[in-house]
């Protein structure tokens, strides 16, 4: 029986509902020799990135839907299913193509069991760390927000676990929707001495002066490496201004180029940013700022097997993008000699639960943070029949569930929710606990709204998104999903001008008028005073009152003119 | 981050500043300025109408005029704007907002060899290009613009 046969074996055995011998399907993969990568070079980084405080082992579906416009037609980050395999030479039905797409997810996540867990993940740094001295741990952001733990603690259970995992710096994004206070008081508190908090372009609004420090330098192995942070650049845009009234944020290329000017300056001979700019904006970044080596990349939750090699007047860059909720470990190793860099590896590593044993202090402190709130966490509140999953351009089932429910309670024409790419999977048949819920809702500013608005409104509001979403120029993207629309339907034509994306709104089949008044129901607003009931007790009523949840109706816009964009499945 | 000069300048007070702003000669009189105040170019209502009241129609790009604005807008209210001139004899810098009722923001001129540098923040009601246009002494003008985007926010990341 060769790998292929195994595989289907175990498939038809999966859909049999018979239980799976997870380890064996993974030794059949190769198992821990994944983990086997020889030491190359002498610089060594270690990057993971978007974990949204999942602290423990999980699903996550690679998306479907991730539509390229203009010039990133076709390219990496924007390949889905087969297309991303075929690019990388990932072999179909491999541990690392259910890793890296959505394909046969269901069977694929029962054989290899879950990803991520900071216990194993911690065991898996603390491997790599041994086979290379020095190497530098470093944080893309994003981990203090992204479950009911981590909201309830106000990021301390994050705080602590990258502590203990032994994070060197880290920039940050949703950090700052704990406010600026609650930042600082980390910063200067629980970081000071162990863990650089970096972000160049992170300015106060008066006289434009750093708040944090911009970079920071380490010998390692003899050679001097600069590792410079950026901060998601549409922070006070994207999510509420008022919890950073004092601080302006913005994509700062001119100043980045003087940081990274000021650091070759003081002898560093490796210059890698740790960015949460989102892939594209990377790649943007990469093609007009000189002297970069490396962009470690994320924000975008873009999985991306390899580099992408940008080239600039000054030379060239790498750009990567580590995927998010603790799924994969970023290691990129450097041959530098005589201070110049000869060559490079680099591997994205998928974190299989199974693969990996769990770390004990690790698990020791998970336990700790979450055993105050175990009933409240492990309240079944329903059992889904189908796979519930959010990631992907227009909608997700999760997003879909969280659409009918509010519309429901709310009693509204149409609702609103946000395109957010964090929030877990569940497979068919799992009960859906409080914990689940709190994965994909669990913010600072979680209110439930109900709101009149006119068809212009909200004409306006979609052409908005869809611009941060599909504007053909980086720099004006902001990285999130478009905006999930339950109730009404529409067309969608990505690569049209802002104004014209939008089009064919209709309401139970009729069209929609421009005076009118409709009833929207929403959540996570950003405006300064906003009130209402968290979007989680809404959800968790509605379960409640089901204890089963059928397969949801998916309402996707019709899309025009993008047959064939290797983005779409 | 400087702290006292921040807590110096609180205590001083806004008006206090701007009075010391005039007694050092920095800030014009109301006269002086209502004399050179250009009132069509002021009170067009359309960017061309703009450039024509200020000679400037036709004008082209110089890469040697430095236009900085976010691509994103975080307060529509308040956009901060920098235009740097690096041209030789710069006499004059205007800032246009493309889409505002008014487009024609601000105008300054620099006498005796001034730097050329400008920072202001604007209000832009929607999405614009913001331009900025300046002018040398022998009479030529030059431009540099940018679109600058004012959103709705919300649903990012």
């Amino acid at each position: 029986m060769n790998r292929r046969e195994f595989l289907q074996v175990l498939a038809a055995a999966s859909a049999a509902g018979m239980a799976l011998d997870s380890p064996r399907a993974l030794a059949a993969q190769g198992g821990e020799a994944l983990y086997d990568l020889p030491r190359f070079g002498n610089v060594h980084l270690l990057h993971f990135t978007d974990c949204h405080a999942q602290l423990l082992p999980i699903h996550f579906r690679e998306p479907s839907v991730n539509i390229g416009v203009g010039g990133a037609t076709g390219k990496a980050p924007h390949l889905v299913g087969e297309h991303l395999l075929k690019a990388f030479g990932i072999a179909p039905r491999s541990l690392e193509a259910h890793a890296f797409t959505y394909l046969d997810f269901e069977q694929a996540a029962r054989t290899y069991g879950t990803v991520g867990g900071f216990a194993h993940l911690t065991t898996l740094v603390k491997r790599l760390r041994a086979s290379r001295p020095g190497a530098l741990l470093l944080d893309g952001g994003d981990t203090w927000q992204g479950s009911a733990t981590a909201l309830w603690s106000k990021g301390q259970d994050m705080v602590d676990a990258c502590r203990l995992l032994g994070v060197d710096m880290m920039a940050p994004h949703w950090e700052f929707t704990l406010g600026h206070e609650r930042v600082k008081e980390i910063v200067e508190g629980d970081f000071k001495g162990r863990i650089e908090f970096l972000a160049q372009n992170v300015k106060t609004t008066d006289f434009n002066d750093p708040v944090f420090a911009p970079y920071a330098l380490r010998e390692m192995n003899g050679v001097s490496v600069a590792v410079i942070g950026q901060a998601f650049p549409y922070t006070p845009v994207a999510n509420p201004r008022y919890m950073v009234p004092d601080w302006t944020f913005g994509i700062q290329e001119e100043e980045m180029q003087k940081v990274v000017d000021e650091v070759r300056a003081k002898g560093a001979r490796v210059v890698v940013v740790l960015s949460h700019n989102g892939m594209d904006v990377d790649l943007k970044l990469a093609s007009r700022v000189r002297g970069i080596d490396a962009i470690l990349g994320g924000h975008t939750h873009d999985g991306v097997p390899q580099p992408v090699v940008v080239a600039n007047p000054g030379g060239r860059t790498l750009v990567t993008n580590a995927g998010s909720n603790g799924k994969f470990l970023g290691v990129l190793d450097f041959d530098v000699r005589e201070g110049r860099i000869t060559d490079f590896r680099y591997r994205l590593l998928p974190v299989f639960s199974n693969l990996l044993p769990p770390d004990a202090a690790m698990a020791a402190l998970v336990d700790k943070w979450r055993a105050p709130h175990l009933p409240k966490l492990g309240e079944k509140l329903a059992v889904t029949e189908a796979m519930l999953y959010r990631r992907g351009n227009f909608n997700g089932s999760w997003d879909q569930l969280i659409l009918d429910a509010i519309m429901d309670v709310k009693g509204a024409d149409i609702a609103f929710s946000p395109g957010f790419r964090w929030g877990t999977t569940l497979l068919p048949g799992q009960a859906i606990t409080f914990e689940h819920l709190m994965d994909q809702t669990a913010i600072t500013y979680p209110y439930a709204t109900l709101t009149e608005m006119s068809g212009e409104q909200i004409k306006t509001i979609l052409e908005d998104v869809g611009d941060n979403l599909f504007n053909p120029d980086p720099y004006y993207q902001q990285g999130g999903d478009m905006v999930r629309v339950g109730g009404m339907t529409y067309a969608c034509d990505p690569a049209a001008r802002i104004g014209h994306r939008i089009q064919d709104m209709r309401l139970n089949g009729k069209l929609m008028e421009a005076d009118r008044k409709y009833k929207v129901a929403g959540w996570a607003p950003v405006a300064e005073g906003a009130q209402g009931e968290p979007i989680w007790e809404v959800v968790a009523r509605w379960l409640r009152d089901r204890r089963t949840v059928s397969a949801r109706r998916l309402n996707n816009p019709r899309l025009i003119g993008i047959q064939g964009n290797p983005g779409m499945a | 981050m400087d702290t006292m000069r921040r807590q110096l300048l609180k205590g001083a007070g806004a008006t206090g500043a701007l009075a010391a702003a005039l007694a050092a000669g920095l800030l014009k009189p109301t006269q002086v300025l209502a004399s050179e105040w250009n009132r069509t170019a002021f009170e067009a209502k359309e960017s061309p109408a703009v450039l024509k009241a200020l000679g400037a129609s036709g004008s082209s790009d110089s890469k040697d005029l430095q236009l900085k604005a976010p691509e994103i807008a975080e307060n529509g209210a308040v956009v901060p704007v920098e235009v740097i001139s690096n041209i030789p004899n710069t006499i004059s810098i205007a800032v246009l907002v493309d889409k505002n009722p008014f487009p024609l923001s601000a105008a300054f001129d620099f006498a005796n060899g001034a730097v050329p540098e400008i920072s202001v923040r604007l209000k832009l009601g929607q999405t614009s290009v913001v331009k900025a246009v300046a002018k040398t002494a022998d009479g030529k003008f030059y431009t540099a613009q940018k679109e600058v985007k004012v959103t709705v926010g919300g649903c990012g990341g």
